[in-house]
């Protein structure tokens, strides 16, 4: 980024500057268009701005466009709609609409400055895959560096959202900030105050826009959050010293297992007592003795069983609607000030097999197993329920279900859960190293509750079949990460059969 | 009220002689209807005249103190129909809906009207709605004007020539006998310009003054033997009459040089385009002035054969650019150049797209083959062999993802859909017919619901074939919209008359919300000059219809659920109808939040809901995400070392609709979702209250904390 742009240097080429906007429905396109035309003619030029209305602005991807030149005796004509190969200033208010941009020819090196927000507004497609759908920015940044002749990209949304005005505010800021149009900046504020509407966020957003394009490349905000430091423990004296020497036993492990040891410690823990926090260590440690020596094994059998002996039942879910620290972060996120208050309502569904997973396993697998009972218990539980977790009985209720941690090491789930966890390390210990990694990966499979959680775990274990049909062979670690990544790309399992034929077709 | 409000606008459409309007085109054509004094306006709205509809609607005030009648038709087959005013009185009318679809609608008004001829000016506004931004099918409003004849009208795309346009159609019109269209593509409906204003004038001739002396004449009847002579009418007295008026007033325009090697004939809609590529290719400076000389057809139909010839003399090649398929204008030129036996050489498709919008690219690459071929020596050596190949950029196809039109935040129609999805869940996939409408988002992912539309009220007549039953009965889908602007008569008398076993789904969301806003029939906003609050219910019950479930909360994700189900499955005969209603967000936003601040700041007491997701419980399933696609519920990407898959997270902009935790509940998806009510101006007892509740969960909170580890594991 430049920190003293050269204004005025387009109008030179073609006596025409082309001001092209890409947005998402809803983020003021359109009021940046008209502060951009506003601004033009007020200040000497004569200006044209078309857009493509209708129903694309339904969430969609939306094109903008201005075109401008000084006044003179003759009346340019102005084309309706940006050139591959000929726009001056591309403004993308979102992440993967630079990327459009670029992908539609409208960013070249010869011309064009980009000013694009780093934010991601999620589309559809992202959002409805089971595993990590979300497209890679970071490969439209590297191509939009590439393809612009400058580059000015901020997560304008963030600073929008900061002073309390849309993302229009920010980039229009920008678009001052930058240089580009041969205008002041007082004309640029002028314009918006021209507007009427929103003035005063909408100038700081502004201000905080220009800052962005104007100022030397500011380290990434994402580059801040990774240096949180670990929460301290509290709690009774003698649980802390406690704590603190199953820590200690956490150094014998490989370095680089460290790290995610004491993550998946402190989540067994949370999740159940320290007694079940040495049963970890004493899994992980027996798991670290196959490890070829990178560390690699024992970093991911920390992370997967640290999450399969933390599983989602209603114990734990209990236990993190009523911690200390929710209430705080919620007015936070509610933007909570003093003098309002907060009602705060929860949406649970317990079903029949959630009320027997809670009783002792013997009792609870028998009452399972009949579908009699069964349909008892779904006519006394089965229906959606409303709980104010703000309000004496909702939180009271939940406080008590999370106290429960004492009952839970005999209940009907924990046995289902230990059950699976046997079977599963039992696999894993039988495997070659590289070929274990990818079996303990396979955890990430199970996830959800009641159906997503059934189908998570049919998911599970027909993948671990399929790894049991080429676990022999030179290349099943990769087979099975295959499978593995197949499941998790749609909700039915239509990959994972896919998948699972081929490997059927060849072994 | 519409979307949005053009009050302000309006003002400018008062601007007298000597003054200069600045704005967009549609407003401009507002404006210079009543510089023309029209006498009566009509139209229905849609992408991209619907804001015609909203000024109009807005400017009503105006136009009823200048004598004007303002008609918001209840379809384009009523729109068109009311230009019979204009076939015995002397009056100005005009009317606007969008093309193709709004004239394949309103074409047997259309058809008659031709055949009757007009006496006062009639004209139709017609926004094409074709290439980007378009939501129809594509095709062109031309092929209509040349079966019923109607006069087409192209104007090049800024605000002088377009307003020039309006008047110059009424004109052509009232000498031809013909009724005129008038088109303009989206861009040009939303170009913002200038231009020099002419006085507003009333209507010399109102349609009070003609209720008060009705005229009738059996002559104008469409019926045999008068038929015939109106096509004899319009072969050998309209037709010619057209032709000279067109010559004569110089409708069409040419410019740049008299002798040339080559020209190009082009749509007057094509023009900014087209020298927007020659000056890429140097030869025509920005404004406008051209090396290569263009006859601008203004007129596109007819096209006038001595005008083209006299422009083709001398010329050993001329390009056609023609936008759209067939291309109907360059047939027709060529039979000119043929039956004149012109030894001239006709380019066009072979050059440029057959089909797609002639984009910026397009235009330069097609202008810059023909030349190639035709005169290459215009051409600079660069451009004639470009030996700079473009910068190689990485291939971001497979990383951008498709971002096409979805239900907005908090849309009450999002829960019927999810509420579809589960039901597809337990009954398995049925036939479902689909409307026009916002509705039919669905048929893309998350919801995937729906496989065809037919046309607008046409959603319920889709699946007549099915209307016998059989093992699973067919769904259709059919938005408030749609009800009022065809369904009622074409889908609902069809399914009743029929004894139809199929369900039929109406989302009523109180306006035509696609179109903008715009207030229906079953609207329940007060409405000063319209019927609004007429049930859709009581319009079934009217019809014959029995089983009608009402739903007043759409939200309700369980009882939609179940309402559905029971439709399907009831062994009740005939039309089963469930109308499901609850506020557009988009316009209950529109109307409450400023109620809501006004609210806050008098100091009364207001409840603001939002969602929130618990991210500890989210496990990142994303099943929630596949009966959802809201823009305000998505991922988040978490620090914990543990997580693989991103989690839940929604944004400020939720609206606190309740899908999210009606969903959850009703799917039995997970419990991570919280709705937190932030309560403004809350009164003493309310507040005392809190505080109990505070000190009661601390002290929970305080007696864990004395017994438990707390590692601050999340917060």
């Amino acid at each position: 980024m430049n920190a003293h742009p050269k204004p005025a240097e387009l109008t030179v080429s073609t006596g025409i500057i082309k001001v092209a906007i890409l947005a998402v429905g809803g983020q003021g396109g359109g009021v940046l268009t008209s502060w951009i035309e506003g601004l033009a003619r007020a200040n000497g030029f004569v200006a044209q701005a078309t857009s493509v209305a209708g129903v694309a602005q339904r969430t969609g991807a939306t094109v903008y466009y201005v075109e401008m030149a000084p006044a003179g005796p003759q009346m340019p004509v102005f084309s309706l709609m940006p050139a591959a190969g000929d726009v001056d200033v591309m403004i993308t208010a979102e992440m993967m609409e630079a990327g459009r941009s670029i992908m539609r020819g409208f960013v070249t090196p010869d011309r064009t400055v980009l000013i694009t927000s780093t934010h991601r507004a999620l589309a559809v497609s992202e959002k409805m895959v089971p595993g990590d759908g979300i497209a890679s920015s970071d490969e439209v940044m590297a191509a939009a560096g590439l393809a612009a002749r400058r580059l000015i990209a901020a997560d304008f949304e963030a600073l929008a959202v900061a002073s309390g005005a849309v993302i229009s505010a920010t980039l229009f800021g920008a678009l001052a900030g930058s240089g580009a149009l041969p205008f002041p900046r007082t004309a640029f504020e002028d314009a918006i105050r021209a507007s009427g509407k929103g003035i005063e966020p909408s100038l700081r957003a502004f201000s905080a826009g220009f800052d962005a394009a104007s100022a030397p490349a500011a380290p990434a905000p994402e580059a801040e959050a990774g240096t949180i430091p670990a929460p301290l423990a509290t709690g009774p004296e003698a649980l802390l010293r406690e704590w603190q020497s199953l820590r200690a036993e956490i150094d014998a492990l490989p370095a680089a297992a460290a790290e995610m040891a004491l993550a998946g410690l402190r989540k067994v823990v949370d999740f159940q007592d320290l007694a079940y926090g040495r049963e970890y260590l004493a899994r992980l440690q027996s798991l670290a003795t196959l490890d070829p020596g990178d560390g690699h094994l024992t970093r991911e059998a920390a992370k997967y069983i640290a999450n399969a002996m933390a599983y989602d039942d209603i114990i734990r879910v209990a236990n993190a609607k009523t911690r200390p620290q929710r209430g705080p972060r919620i007015a936070r996120e509610m933007r909570l000030k003093s003098g309002q208050l907060m009602r705060v309502t929860e949406f649970l569904h317990p079903r029949a097999e959630e009320i027997v997973s809670l009783m002792p396993a013997g009792i609870g697998a028998r009452w399972q197993a009949n579908p009699k009972r069964m349909a008892l218990i779904d006519r006394l539980f089965n229906r959606g329920r409303r709980i104010r977790t703000d309000g004496i009985i909702g939180f009271s209720m939940l406080y008590l279900l999370a106290g429960a941690k004492g009952w839970r090491r005999r209940t009907l789930r924990h046995a289902q859960e230990m059950a699976h966890l046997h079977a599963w390390l039992d696999r894993v210990a039988a495997a070659r190293p590289e070929v274990a990694i990818e079996l303990l990966r396979n955890q990430r499979l199970i996830k959800g509750y009641s159906d997503t959680h059934a189908r998570g775990q049919s998911k599970f274990a027909r993948v671990m079949e399929g790894a049991a049909l080429v676990e022999g062979r030179e290349d099943a670690a990769d087979w099975i990460r295959r499978l593995r990544e197949a499941a998790l790309q749609d909700e039915e399992g239509r990959a994972l059969d896919g998948a699972l034929q081929t490997v059927k077709s060849f072994t | 009220m519409a979307e949005r409000s053009f009050k302000a606008e309006v003002q400018h459409l008062k601007l007298g002689a000597g003054e200069t309007f600045t704005g967009e085109g549609i407003l401009a054509i507002t404006k210079a209807l009543l510089e023309s004094g029209v006498g009566y306006v009509g139209g229905y709205q849609g992408a991209p005249i619907s804001h015609l509809m909203d000024v109009l609607a807005d400017a009503e005030e105006l136009l009823t103190d200048l004598g004007v009648r303002f008609e918001a038709n209840a379809n384009e087959a009523a729109a068109a129909a009311m230009l019979a005013a204009s076939v015995h009185y002397p009056i100005r009318g005009a009317v606007t809906f969008k093309g193709s679809v709004g004239v394949n609608v309103a074409s047997d008004a259309l058809a008659n009207l031709a055949s009757s001829g007009v006496t006062g000016g009639a004209l139709v506004i017609v926004g094409e709605d074709y290439g980007e931004g378009s939501s129809i099918m594509q095709e062109r409003t031309h092929a209509f004007a040349m079966k019923s004849q109607f006069w087409l009208l192209d104007p090049r795309p800024n605000l002088p020539s377009i307003v020039k346009s309006v008047s110059d159609g009424f004109d052509l019109s009232e000498a031809t006998n013909t009724p005129v269209m008038l088109m303009v593509r989206i861009r040009s409906c939303h170009v913002t310009g200038s231009f020099e204003c002419r006085d507003n004038r009333p209507p010399a001739f109102t349609v009070k003054d003609a209720l008060a002396n009705p005229r009738s004449d059996f002559a104008r009847v469409v019926l045999p033997p008068m038929s015939y002579q109106h096509e004899q009418d319009k072969v050998k007295n309209r037709w010619p009459a057209a032709e000279a008026f067109i010559r004569n007033r110089q409708l069409n325009e040419v410019f740049g040089p008299e002798k040339a090697p080559v020209g190009i004939v082009l749509q007057g809609g094509m023009y900014n385009g087209v020298i927007r590529a020659l000056h890429h290719l140097g030869l025509a400076d920005i404004y406008g002035n051209s090396r290569i000389p263009l006859y601008v057809l203004n007129v596109t139909y007819p096209l006038v054969a001595d005008e083209f010839l006299d422009f083709c003399k001398d010329k050993q090649s001329v390009l056609v650019v023609e936008e759209g398929q067939p291309e109907f204008i360059e047939n027709q030129l060529s039979a000119y150049l043929y039956r004149a036996r012109a030894d001239v050489r006709l380019h066009g498709k072979d050059v440029l797209p057959m089909a797609c919008e002639y984009t910026g690219a397009v235009m330069r690459d097609g202008i810059a083959a023909f030349l190639k071929a035709a005169a290459p020596d215009l051409l600079s050596d660069a451009l004639r062999a470009p030996n700079t190949p473009p910068p190689a950029l990485p291939d971001l196809s497979k990383t951008v993802p498709i971002r096409p039109p979805g239900f907005c935040t908090g849309c009450p129609e999002r829960p019927i859909f999810a509420a579809m999805k589960l039901v597809e869940q337990e009954l398995g996939k049925h036939q479902i017919a689909a409307d026009i409408g916002c509705h039919l988002f669905a048929s893309l992912p998350p919801f995937e619901i729906g496989g065809a539309t037919m046309g607008y009220g046409l959603g319920p007549a889709a699946n007549g074939a099915f209307d016998g039953g059989g093992e699973k009965r067919s769904v259709a889908i059919i938005g408030d919209g749609g009800f009022w602007h065809n369904g009622l008569s074409s889908s609902f008398t069809n399914m009743a008359f029929n004894k139809s076993d199929g369900v039929a789904i109406v989302v009523d969301n109180y306006y035509s919300a696609a179109t903008g806003g715009q207030d229906v029939m079953s609207s329940r906003a007060q409405n000063r000059t319209k019927s609004t609050k007429n049930p859709i219910s009581k319009a079934l019950a009217g019809i014959g219809i029995g089983w009608v479930r009402q739903i007043d909360r759409t939200y309700d994700v369980a009882k939609m659920r179940d309402t559905i189900r029971e439709a399907l499955t009831t062994p009740e005969k005939g039309p089963k109808v469930i109308v499901a209603s609850s506020e557009c967000m988009l316009n209950r936003q529109r109307r409450e939040k400023p109620l809501r601040a006004a609210a806050m700041k008098e100091g009364r007491r207001v409840d603001v809901p939002r969602f929130g997701v618990d991210e500890e419980v989210c496990t990142g399933d994303h099943a929630c995400m596949r009966l959802s696609g809201c823009p305000s519920l998505s991922l988040k990407k978490l620090e914990d070392p543990l997580r693989d898959d991103p989690v839940a997270s929604i944004d400020v902009t939720c609206v606190g609709c309740g899908n999210c935790g009606e969903v959850a509940d009703a799917a039995i998806l997970c419990p991570s979702f919280y709705r937190a009510d932030v309560v403004h101006n809350a009164g003493r007892l309310e507040t005392l209250l809190a505080r109990w509740r505070e000190g009661w969960r601390n002290y929970l909170i305080r007696r864990r904390a004395a017994r438990q580890l707390d590692l601050g594991v999340a917060e």
